[in-house]
């Protein structure tokens, strides 16, 4: 029964959200005020997943409380990590005491998240560039063939996006005008686009594949 | 200025037509403007039992004859009334009155027969591999790099006495990618405890760690070790984009995993992720259905699962005839695109064979 009745609601939930897919009429679709199934669907999901948060936030005391109790080296990021998540509640309370909305303009709770929170956000984000021409690097090294033909599509498609590139290149062959930002669009909208619909395309049938493995209970390695 | 306007005949005009595919509870308002640099304002009401209720306003714009406006939160199957007021420059005022249209509800969404088509079509072929692999034959799947460094990943992390970790991405349960992820989750973690080794995932949400949890104790389960499973290596880390790549790059960089596994659907912190898993080493196997995402994995991962492959990955693993069948029913309904891609060009190169390109284009086009 443990496996049996996730499969039945898994069955019939997914059975309801294609029905609903085709049929506009209440209470598959919506109808005035009333949401349709799927969307009622998905407000439980969100009301569930409310829960679970909190389920979550437990596991993840819990984790680093075990690493302080056992006095693991990595243990002062334990402390801070499960320091930070009380500051972030007390303040967050405060400010909704204070001013009945955390979220309001100059509440402590907003001076944390844009002084303290955003600027650690976007430090993660800077990274990115670094780690782009490290990986950029490495991808574009002319070992063989492929690797060279990316080399140069690459190094296209950078000069051909950067205003110098305008400058470089600009001639008249068989009629058409050619110059780089020219022949980075074609990189970028032809050759490119081809190769992501092509994996688009797939990945929307193995989706349906593995969509109906899951309705028809064909798939059940998601189940514990 | 005035009097040039008025020399204009103004004609306006509207009429009141059922919304489609709706479960009846709108109206499409559509009004005709002849001269709308005349009009100073258009106001369209709707009688309610003898009172009326102006609709939203309409912002007139000198060069736009035509505009659409949808009526809606209205009874079905109720008669309503509707005015039109149309106010010209000079002060004069038009008035149309249409009286007695019933909105209507539709059984079936039209514009979604060809996903029915495409459906049924699907499940015909689904359904016949299906068939083939009960009576036993055997269904050729090809080879996936990817997934046959499972075991190599995990012996390696093994021997050099170091745990492997699984990234299940920023996916939510209800995104097909992390179902994926957590399908290939189940084989790993099997293969962990078989080696005796630790397995650990970090998880953005709350939903998918209670799905990781049960699914990686399943798999020491079945590898006959539960008591090697440790419920506290998987957990939630944080619901934020850049908080959780910081999380994970940090415990990369303490725990010094020796596999590193991605797979779900993920954002910008693909490469942050990838990058400091190649900077300690790691065997990195990948695989994501987001296409912006592949290059990053393919530059900084050892293997990387394009989109598709990780659907097929629980088939692929397990080797069950059914699972394999609904991959082969998948082949065939990618062929009849390739088909429809094929025949789209020639006829969209050929002038005379427009007719046929639309045909398609009329076809395949969803919404």
């Amino acid at each position: 029964m443990k496996r049996e009745v996730p499969l039945i609601i898994t069955f019939l939930s997914g059975i309801i959200i294609i029905i609903a897919f085709f049929i506009p009429l209440y209470p598959f679709g919506s109808y005035k005020n009333f949401p349709g199934l799927q969307d009622r669907f998905l407000q439980w999901y969100n009301i569930l997943l409310g829960f679970t948060l909190i389920l979550g936030i437990d596991t993840l005391i819990a984790y680093h409380w075990k690493k302080i109790k056992e006095g693991s080296k990595d243990a002062p990021y334990s402390i801070a990590l499960i320091v930070s998540i009380f500051i972030t509640l007390a303040v967050g309370i405060f400010s909704w005491v204070k001013y009945g909305d955390p979220f309001k303009a100059g509440s402590p709770f907003m001076f944390y998240y844009d002084y303290i929170f955003v600027p650690l956000q976007s430090t993660m984000f800077a990274l990115l560039a670094f780690f782009i021409a490290s990986a950029a690097y490495r991808a574009f090294r002319a070992r063989n063939l492929e690797a060279t033909l990316l080399l140069i599509a690459a190094a296209f498609v950078m000069i051909g996006r950067v205003p110098a590139g305008d400058n470089i290149l600009n001639i008249y062959l068989f009629g058409y005008h050619i110059t780089l930002p020219k022949i980075a669009a074609w990189i970028l909208d032809t050759p490119n686009m081809a190769v992501q619909r092509g994996i688009l395309i797939g990945v929307a049938l193995g989706g349906i594949a593995m969509s109906l493995r899951i309705i028809l209970g064909i798939e059940k390695t998601y189940l514990s | 200025m005035n009097f040039i306007l008025i020399l204009f005949a103004l004609t306006a005009n509207f009429e009141v037509t059922d919304y489609p595919n709706d479960s009846g509870d709108k109206l499409n308002i559509k009004i005709f403007l002849s001269h709308p640099d005349s009009v100073i304002s258009v106001k369209v009401f709707r009688e309610e039992e003898k009172e009326l209720r102006e609709l939203e306003p309409i912002k007139i714009f000198p060069e736009q004859k035509e505009y659409l406006l949808t009526d809606k939160g209205i009874d079905r199957g109720r008669s309503y009334n509707y005015i039109l007021e149309v106010e010209t420059v000079d002060g004069k005022k038009i008035r149309k009155i249409i009286s007695d249209v019933v909105p209507k509800a539709e059984l079936f969404h039209k514009k979604r027969l060809n996903v029915l088509v495409f459906l049924i079509f699907y499940s015909f072929f689904l359904f016949f591999y299906l068939g083939k692999a009960r009576k036993g034959e055997e269904l050729f799947l090809r080879k996936i790099p990817g997934l046959d460094a499972i075991d190599e990943a995990v012996g390696r992390s093994t021997e050099m006495g170091r745990p492997v970790l699984y990234i299940l991405g920023l996916g939510y349960i209800s995104d097909i990618a992390t179902l994926a992820g957590l399908s290939i989750l189940g084989r790993v973690a099997k293969k962990v405890a078989q080696y005796e080794s630790d397995i650990i995932v970090p998880c953005f949400d709350p939903i998918v760690m209670a799905a990781a949890q049960e699914i990686t104790k399943q798999g020491y389960m079945e590898a006959g070790r539960p008591d090697l499973y440790k419920e506290k290596n998987i957990f939630f880390l944080t619901q934020d984009q850049f908080g959780y790549a910081a999380g994970v790059d940090g415990i990369m960089l303490r725990e010094k995993p020796g596999a590193i596994f991605f797979q779900g659907y993920f954002y910008a912190e693909s490469l942050i992720l990838a990058e400091t898993g190649y900077s300690i080493g790691a065997i990195q196997i990948a695989g994501t259905t987001a296409t912006t995402q592949l290059p990053f994995f393919i530059a900084a991962c050892d293997y990387t699962l394009i989109g598709e492959e990780m659907f097929a990955a629980s088939a692929y693993l397990t080797r069950d005839p059914l699972m394999v069948s609904t991959i082969k029913g998948e082949d065939i309904a990618k062929m009849v695109f390739m088909g429809f891609i094929v025949l789209g060009t020639i006829f969209g190169s050929l002038p005379f064979a427009s007719n046929l390109y639309n045909l398609i284009m009329n076809f395949l086009q969803t919404f």
